[in-house]
């Protein structure tokens, strides 16, 4: 029950990108494919979760004071062999993310979850964390894009899939479209997140 | 000469680094509701962004290059910055105690500010020589510091209009980005 929790946290209530609002920069920046999205987030989780499992199990051996600069480290790790994985198998996908890749370093979601989970809970738990959050983060992602890729050019996952006579909206994958997308895309997760909040307490109250 | 005058119009205005190149993301979006504030993150962050272009340039070159370990890029960057952050933040406490107050709490959010590392990888990967990679640097962080000041500018003015409950926050923050953002395309011209 605790694992799936976990899990869920990850990609509803905290979810990363949507409701703790963490990690803009890639979320603006690579969502203008849907398979760009799904690359993106597919590494981010892999770096999630890694980095969560080393912080944990190293989490009493690391010192208070310098956790800042070991996590740091713990991280760019596990971003360098990301980079090079894609760049040795996968070249197309390392080009179009580009400087995002090693960028994962600094990604506030990876560091927020080392600072505020893998550092206080155990091994398990914080691979399913990790594992929540990147899936979380790679639905965020997958959404954003598909909305920018179907509308601004007509195609999904490369494929032509809008009707011949449409019109792509091309300022949707230009940089004005990300911010544009992300924040009509937040409204709406807001007004989802208050209703399902409503409906939940109204069952509490009948449960009471 | 003129290789300079591009790269710092292109750093300001034409690639700026928050409204077209997405870099420094969080800190534009969290630290942009009051203007001193944005101020202060603006010039802690380019005096961030020039040394660290100045000396990750010597590293990536003196050192890593002939030792033939550039696969070792991010991990000894990442480093470099965290510790410069820390360096800077210690000379500014002990030496200039009326800025170091002024910036205080922004000076630590500067390690995991994406426009820093950015700056650095960008710098590699475009080939830049020592001034080149200075001049971006610098080009780089004032045009985060113009992109944040007038966002903050354009927030102060929001904060008192009467949003919808549901757009107040982010999602009209947001928004707001994306316009300014569509403005600063208009100097898209201005570089071939």
């Amino acid at each position: 029950m605790n694992a799936w929790k976990t899990i869920k946290n990850g990609i509803l209530d905290e979810n990363p990108a949507f409701r703790l609002v963490l990690g803009m920069c890639p979320t603006l920046a690579v969502t203008t494919t849907a398979s760009n999205g799904l690359g993106m987030g597919a590494a981010t989780t892999f770096v999630l979760v890694m980095s969560n499992l080393f912080i944990s199990s190293l989490r009493k051996v690391i010192p208070s004071n310098i956790r800042i600069p070991a996590f740091v480290v713990v991280i760019a790790t596990f971003t360098t062999i990301v980079q090079m994985v894609l760049k040795a198998f996968v070249p197309a996908l390392d080009k179009s993310l580009g400087i995002f890749i090693p960028l994962i370093v600094v990604n506030c979601i990876v560091f927020a979850r080392a600072e505020a989970f893998a550092s206080v809970n155990p091994v398990g738990l914080s691979i399913l964390d990790g594992l929540g959050m990147g899936a979380g983060f790679t639905l965020a992602l997958m959404i954003l894009s598909s909305v920018r890729e179907i509308l601004g050019a007509g195609t999904w996952f490369g494929i032509h899939i809008m009707p011949a006579g449409y019109q792509p909206m091309g300022m949707l994958t230009q940089p004005p479209g990300g911010f544009i997308t992300l924040g009509i895309v937040l409204a709406l997760v807001n007004v989802m997140m208050k209703s399902y909040e409503r409906r939940k307490s109204a069952r509490k109250g009948i449960q009471l | 000469m003129k290789d300079i005058a591009f790269i710092v119009i292109g750093g300001i205005l034409v690639n700026n680094f928050v409204m077209s190149r997405f870099l420094g993301c969080c800190p534009f979006l969290g630290v942009s509701k009051k203007l001193e504030t944005a101020i202060g993150m603006g010039v802690a962050v380019t005096f961030v962004m020039t040394l660290a272009s100045l000396i990750t340039y010597i590293l990536n070159t003196y050192l890593l290059s002939r030792l033939g370990m550039v696969y070792m890029q991010t991990l000894v960057f990442i480093v470099v910055i965290a510790a410069l952050v820390q360096l800077v933040e210690m000379v500014l406490r002990n030496y200039l105690p009326m800025l170091y107050n002024a910036l205080g709490v922004y000076l630590p959010l500067i390690t995991t500010n994406c426009a820093v590392l950015g700056v650095t990888i960008l710098n590699v990967t475009s080939g830049y020589n020592l001034i080149q990679s200075v001049v971006n640097g610098f080009a780089g962080g004032a045009g985060f510091t113009l992109a944040i000041c007038l966002f903050a500018g354009i927030r102060e003015r929001l904060a008192i209009s009467d949003f919808p409950d549901w757009m107040d926050g982010f999602p009209g923050a947001l928004i707001t980005a994306g316009l300014m953002s569509v403005a600063f395309q208009g100097f898209g011209g201005l570089i071939h």
